[in-house]
């Protein structure tokens, strides 16, 4: 596949796969925002919803929010490696931060099989519906940007197309951020 | 100046070429034409449920009788298909692919797989919703705003295969223009021609750009709205359902707060090609090219502050019903201040009434009627009283008419000879112009009346209605389905004369129209790659009749050369190594 003159150009200065990239992030920002308003709005009309979200498991939820801020901090230094022009100590740092997401993943099964035989499933009621909802929604991300991850590594590897670093880095951030917003909404307000 | 990277000779081959192809022209022609099959069905759906509203209990020629079940899906797929399936893929598909790229002077969009991987979807989300119509219980049949419960529950539905097809539908829709959007708007950030500064902008560019801003920041919303509305549907939770919890009006916000951008989403684009199709037919330099620019902006920042409109009957706090009727007025004041834009375009230019000149004016006259009644929804006072009547019905399509229709046969009839390297029929186009526009408005303007004196819509059956059964609103209803007919007839004009000028047309120049804007540089049709020698921009694109110049255009990619004296306004090239 020969690249197009169109994406040689760059008139803003930023360069076309990065901006792609954000432009990406918006429309995801808006989907997850979408969702969480109307938690939200809901959650305030009803302060019952406390006595569900005390039976979430605050310990896995917390030590996967310390495995997936960890697993940023490899994307970071990915990028650095990547502006060495080091593909392979990038690749490997990709893989590490592929790696933070299988983590996080394990966790979450185990943490939703233990729910789910607690009998707290989605259609219990409309927390646990929520809670599903937008966890396994974030979860989808989180494998999306794995296998994303893993392409990107294979390439850097070979030092070949290394500004893919930094956009796979951005999309990782971003699932991060995210995660920062589901684990105090979903888990710790009671 | 390189060489084009791509090989222009080499054939790749039938399904290469039209199934696997990554060109924007292809991709582009895949839409429009995607769109005006789908039309097909939603004009077909149309005529078999205005037959029935006409004549009850009759049984309709190609359909046969029509049972209450086929009336319900036939108006919601009639909906559904024209706005998601014509307006958006030929407005924004269509001629957002075709012409950004030509446009912007460049050879492609800057993600051509991308643009491929869109347009698969596409057809994916088509073949889904075609596959809806022969599923067990049929096509989905809770009308095109989906509003639970009647959507969320296949007991009150009754069609528990077609409702989640729909939503399937719909939201392989949204993927698809999205990853088309994200190629829009990075193509004309960051791969316009050397010279061609913000202000160069054409302004149909302008328009489809923001009209993909405003998709992607609506569409999200009803993305995970319509993730809940399908675990409603198939895992049982009750996100729409106030027995368990749930809030049914919830959806209407989601649905809504992409529904009347969306309404934007399509207007600005057939703005756009309206803007071009006038200002080539005025011969004049368009007038106030930055008033229409934060006129389209200001229209897209206001239309996500009206959604609620819709809901003034739903039950929302009286004191946010008044907020939203202040909003949906506001926004009136940027589209009008377009429209009087174009209208001072008109002013003192030299008018030649062309084909796509006609579309062009007509779009204005036409949506004018629609935007002034919808002064009367927006007020909620107002819009209490004709809430879900005919005069709903007849408003928007005085709307959507104009924009899916009307600027999308202005544009057609206006880059055919770009696309085909052909000439469309005149004369033809004339018969097809008048024989449509004037059915157009002896179909709706009835239903205004009807609507007014309470008609409701989506009704199967007036003769259950005694006080709306009378035989003076049944007579306006024949008016308007004859109306119809007529209308659709006249379509058949426009299919032969397409199919006829894509063989037989008389062969187009490059810049038939002696137009200004840099797809004209480009070979009719345009080659792989478009362009012989990438173009380089010294001026806006909107230099007709310059007092200086003995040509009555001056195009974009032209240098000012000592021949021609340089006039004020033209600039010398950047030094850009692109």
């Amino acid at each position: 596949m020969t690249t197009t003159l169109a994406a040689t150009r760059s008139v803003t200065g930023i360069p076309t796969g990065r901006l792609g990239v954000w432009w990406v992030l918006v429309s995801e920002i808006v989907i997850f925002g979408g969702l969480l308003g109307a938690y939200i709005m809901h959650r305030i009309g009803h302060p019952d919803w406390g006595d569900q979200a005390i039976h979430t498991n605050i310990w896995a939820g917390g030590f996967n929010t310390f495995v997936l801020l960890s697993s940023s901090l490899s994307a970071v230094l990915a990028h650095q490696a990547a502006e060495r022009g080091d593909g392979k100590s990038a690749a490997r740092l990709l893989l590490l931060t592929a790696a933070g997401g299988a983590t996080f993943l394990v966790v979450k099964a185990f943490e939703w099989t233990a729910e789910i035989t607690s009998g707290f499933t989605i259609g219990s009621n409309l927390f646990w519906s929520f809670y599903y909802t937008a966890a396994g929604l974030h979860a989808l991300h989180v494998l999306a940007g794995m296998v994303i991850l893993l392409f990107v590594a294979a390439t850097a590897a070979k030092n070949l197309e290394l500004h893919r670093v930094e956009n796979i880095g951005i999309y990782w951030h971003f699932v991060d951020i995210v995660w920062i917003f589901l684990f105090p909404l979903l888990y710790i307000a009671k | 100046m390189t060489g084009h990277p791509h090989d222009a000779a080499r054939d790749p081959g039938f399904v290469k070429k039209y199934l696997w192809s990554t060109d924007h022209k292809t991709i582009g022609l895949q839409y429009m034409l995607t769109g005006m099959a789908m039309a097909l069905i939603g004009a077909f759906a149309a005529y078999v449920f205005r037959m029935q509203a006409a004549f009850p209990g009759a049984s309709v020629p190609l359909f046969g009788p029509v049972e209450a079940a086929d009336y319900n899906y036939l108006v919601t797929m009639h909906g559904t298909i024209m706005i998601f399936w014509v307006a958006m893929p030929v407005l924004l598909g269509g001629f957002g692919n075709y012409l950004i790229p030509l446009m912007l002077g460049c050879d492609d969009m800057v993600f051509p797989r991308v643009n491929r991987l869109s347009y698969q979807i596409f057809f994916l989300s088509s073949v889904v919703l075609v596959a809806s119509f022969f599923v067990p219980g049929g096509a989905f049949g809770g009308a095109w705003t989906a509003y639970p419960p009647l959507s969320a529950n296949s007991a009150y539905s009754m069609t528990p295969f077609g409702s989640t097809l729909w939503l399937l539908a719909v939201a392989l829709e949204f993927v698809a223009f999205l990853l088309g959007g994200i190629n829009f708007i990075t193509t004309t950030m960051n791969s316009r021609a050397p010279g061609m500064k913000m202000f160069d902008i054409p302004i149909i560019i302008w328009t489809i750009v923001i009209a993909a801003v405003l998709f992607m920041g609506s569409v999200g919303p009803l993305v995970a709205g319509a993730v809940m509305l399908l675990f409603d549907q198939v895992v049982g939770t009750g996100f729409y359902d106030p027995a368990r919890g749930g809030d049914p009006v919830l959806w209407q916000h989601l649905f809504w707060f992409f529904g009347h951008p969306e309404v934007y989403v399509l207007l600005l684009p057939a703005m756009g090609i309206v803007a071009e199709v006038m200002v080539v037919f005025a011969r004049k330099k368009l007038f106030a090219y930055r008033t229409i620019v934060y006129s389209a902006v200001a229209t897209g920042i206001i239309s996500f502050f009206v959604w609620a409109h819709h809901q003034f009957v739903a039950g929302i706090d009286p004191r946010m019903a008044s907020l939203f009727s202040l909003t949906t007025l506001i926004i009136s004041i940027p589209v009008a201040e377009m429209f009087f834009v174009y209208i001072a375009t008109l002013y003192g230019g030299s008018i030649r009434f062309t084909t796509p000149m006609l579309w062009a004016l007509g779009f204005v006259a036409e949506f004018l009627l629609g935007g002034v009644t919808g002064i009367f929804l927006g007020s909620a006072g107002s819009d209490i009283y004709f809430h879900d009547t005919y005069f709903v019905v007849a408003h928007f399509h005085y709307t959507f008419f104009p924009i899916a229709f009307m600027a999308a046969f202005a544009g057609i009839t206006f880059w055919f000879p770009k696309m085909f390297g052909r000439m469309m029929n005149e004369t033809w186009g004339k018969v097809h112009f008048w024989g449509t526009v004037i059915a157009f408005n002896i179909c709706f303007i009835p239903l205004f009346i009807t609507g007014t004196a309470g008609d409701h819509r989506r009704v199967f059956d007036y003769s259950m209605f005694a006080e709306l059964a009378t035989p003076e609103m049944q007579s306006l209803r024949i008016l308007a389905t004859r109306a119809l007919l007529v209308t659709l007839a006249f379509q058949v004009v426009f299919v032969i004369n397409f199919v006829y000028s894509l063989f037989r047309g008389t062969v187009a120049e490059a810049n038939p129209w002696k137009a200004n804007t840099l797809e004209w540089l480009a070979p009719s049709p345009p080659p792989h790659g478009n362009f012989a020698a990438m173009p380089v921009v010294y001026r806006g694109p909107y230099e007709y009749n310059v007092p200086s110049r003995a040509l009555d255009y001056w195009p974009q990619y032209e240098p000012a050369d000592a021949t021609d004296p340089v006039a004020p306004g033209a600039r010398l090239p950047l030094p850009q190594g692109a």
